[in-house]
């Protein structure tokens, strides 16, 4: 009774990028361009300036762990106030983006919306949209942990400031973004150009629509020409392995990785309920999301789960269609994964 | 609600108010006069005999907002302070420079106020004082004796007397974002609402913790018996009362008393200022008045629509005014 449906909730946009991604830019266009909505705009008090829009609130970035003995279970206490605040004009405006500074992890703002019941309530995530530097963001992925953990945690990714590199190197940071993050949709632009419904209204949150789980390796940008030259490897990353992936260059990051499962058999929920619970309590911090489609033994309805760090979301979806395969297919997305580990466990869960 | 035909009811006495655009936030008696806050910017004034007014107090959305029985004193996204009075007139209190969110309001003894924005706390007695604290402020509760106020944020509670340079504040800690305040009106505890579904208090004469869980939610209603001997909250589908006999341990060891189980969360209490009865607003709606003493209840609303954000009794005991998130509400006449 009291639970808003999904569609009546207001979305809440997450825009990350490391400094001088462009993220500024990008706010800059979405409140400009002529589409007759409002936005409410939640900007760090001591990021970058210069934001025209007549709601605009100032953050403080106040990250604190909760009182449940999980040490990666953090949120941003700004937000559950600043939220509620702005709930109170509800109508007066269509969604809320929140941009975060450049140093900020994603983790304690999406971890808000599962924590706190207000926020959850009334608000929902509805994507992270992370701006990335064509020209810098290989080197941040070597010396910046914050910037690796905006690409893994992105559901779209802006690569920005493509005129500023060759196509040689944008071919490899490409190479890199997919290296961390398969599964995000990701779009070249230049100063942050980019159609508003490619980052708005995503939905990327929503457990009714889990469906990203597919990588993308090969999916087009947003309509500019796109060479995907056969360039040769440089021989100087030495952390890095690199492969060509259909004509996209393959990293596979040392420290960063995702996990792909599927099976084609039925899962025991009996099973993989319990495993997945205890994983993420095990494995939480150095998960920082996951995902998954899921078909249980003797269970007609599909079943749809989320989760980051150790905060997981699952319920069911809908009936399978009798023309779908019914499929398990599972994601992980962190640091360090223990992938043998995960592997196998899953496994242990199919039905035999 | 099976059973609900046996209670006695007092709907047939409520003067029904509303819709109200914005929904109800907070409600308040000026006299018997009821001033119901709106999420937008306004405050309904509705005199008991005479027509509602609408009072655009803010600019914007009011967060917060305090009653001494004379006066409303709100903040709003506007960043002002402003009071209003029975007749609907308003004056502005403070006006934050940087047109910062004034996100809570304390009254102290003697017509004292707080307020703060962000990490900033101000106190207003004879002169204004400030105080920054290590992070956002969570809540404000003034003692009650004595210009003393306490400063809730990101792991504690910083006990500060404005007016006293001298004496350095105090700090009780506590891990976690304290969201709540209040003092017992005997001023020897100290009770905080966190974000997790507890409440954290202290005995302060040797700052010996206390641990009041059990809740399914976030505690975001709480209030004092006439009494002072107990403190009803919100945030379980029972009327949660913790005990605060006057004994050297208040309620430390002592379980609460829980009264009026149903299948719904309550959302709001208020304590009638005068006999040990509460009143509980419900997620559905539905609103009890409870007696403290035998958990014996009366309906005074039946469950319908949007949750229950407000109630208040006039000085009296007399009046009740309530609302929802919706935006309805009324007043009910128990005389």
């Amino acid at each position: 009774m009291t639970e808003q449906s999904s569609s009546e909730k207001v979305p809440v946009t997450l825009l990350t990028g490391y400094l001088g991604a462009g993220k500024t830019t990008l706010l800059n266009r979405i409140l400009s361009e002529p589409h007759g909505k409002k936005y409410a705009v939640i900007v760090n008090e001591f990021g970058e300036i210069g934001i025209d829009n007549d709601l605009v609130v100032g953050a403080d970035e106040e990250v604190f762990e909760m009182n449940n003995g999980c040490i990666c279970c953090t949120v941003r206490g700004d937000l559950v106030r600043i939220l509620d605040g702005l709930m109170r004009r509800k109508g007066k405006f269509d969604a809320i983006i929140v941009e975060t500074t450049g140093l900020a992890d994603p983790a304690p703002v999406a971890q808000t919306f599962f924590m706190d019941e207000n926020v959850g309530r009334k608000t929902k995530l509805d994507a992270v949209v992370t701006v990335a530097d064509a020209k810098w963001l290989s080197e941040r992925l070597k010396d910046a942990p914050e910037a690796k953990n905006q690409i893994a945690f992105a559901d779209v990714i802006l690569l920005n400031k493509t005129d500023l590199v060759s196509a040689d190197e944008l071919s490899d940071v490409e190479g890199r973004i997919r290296g961390i993050n398969p599964y995000a949709s990701l779009h070249k632009t230049q100063r942050a150009q980019i159609p508003l419904n490619a980052v708005l209204d995503r939905n990327a949150f929503d457990l009714d629509r889990i469906l990203d789980l597919e990588p993308t390796f090969l999916e087009e940008d947003d309509g500019h020409d796109h060479d995907h030259e056969h360039s040769h490897e440089h021989g100087d990353h030495d952390h890095d392995h690199a492969h060509k992936h259909g004509g996209l260059k393959h990293y596979h990051d040392e420290e960063m990785q995702s996990i792909a499962l599927r099976s084609e058999k039925p899962l025991d929920a009996d099973k993989f309920l319990p495993w997945i619970q205890d994983l993420v309590q095990k494995e939480g911090p150095s998960i920082l999301r996951c995902k998954g489609i899921l078909a249980f033994k003797n269970d007609d309805q599909r079943f749809v789960f989320q989760g980051v760090h150790m905060i997981l979301d699952g319920n069911h979806q809908r009936p399978w269609k009798h023309d779908e395969k019914r499929e398990s297919r599972v994601v992980f997305i962190g640091r360090n994964l223990p992938r043998e580990l995960i592997t196998e466990g899953f496994e242990n869960c199919v039905v035999k | 609600m099976p059973g609900n035909a046996d209670i006695p009811s007092v709907v047939e006495q409520t003067r029904l108010i509303g819709p109200l655009d914005g929904g109800v936030v907070n409600a308040h008696f000026l006299g018997r006069t009821a001033a119901l806050v709106l999420g937008d910017n306004a405050i309904v004034l509705v005199p008991p005999d005479g027509e509602t007014r609408r009072i655009a107090a803010h600019e914007g959305a009011i967060l917060t907002s305090v009653t001494d029985g004379a006066r409303v004193i709100s903040g709003g996204d506007d960043g002002r302070v402003i009071e209003t009075v029975s007749s609907g007139e308003t004056r502005v209190l403070a006006s934050d420079p940087k047109h910062r969110w004034i996100d809570h309001i304390a009254l102290g003894p003697d017509g004292t106020i707080a307020w703060s924005a962000g990490k900033n706390a101000y106190a207003q007695g004879k002169e204004l004082r400030t105080f920054e604290a290590a992070s956002t402020v969570g809540a404000l509760a003034f003692f009650p004796k004595g210009f003393r106020l306490a400063i809730a944020h990101y792991n504690g509670v910083t006990l500060w007397f404005p007016n006293a340079a001298e004496a350095p504040p105090q700090t009780l800690e506590r891990k976690g974002s304290h969201l709540g305040a209040t003092v017992s009106p005997d001023g020897r505890f100290l009770v905080t609402t966190m974000q997790e579904p507890l409440l954290h208090g202290w005995r302060l004469v040797d700052s010996q913790d206390m641990r009041m869980s059990g809740y399914t939610a976030r505690v975001k209603s709480f209030s004092w018996s006439a009494d002072g001997q107990w403190l009803a909250t919100s945030g379980a589908t029972q009327l949660v009362l913790w005990p605060f006999p006057h004994s050297k341990d208040g309620p430390m060891g002592k379980p609460p008393r829980l009264l009026t189980p149903s299948g719904h969360r309550i959302e709001f209490v208020a304590c009638h200022p005068r006999n040990a009865a509460v009143a509980a607003g419900y997620d559905n709606g539905m609103i009890f008045l409870t007696r403290i003493e035998d958990g014996a209840k009366i309906l005074a609303r039946k469950p319908s629509d949007t949750p229950v954000s407000a109630l208040a009794w006039s000085a009296d005991g007399l009046l009740l005014a309530w609302g929802t998130e919706g935006g309805e509400a009324g007043i009910i006449d128990l005389a």
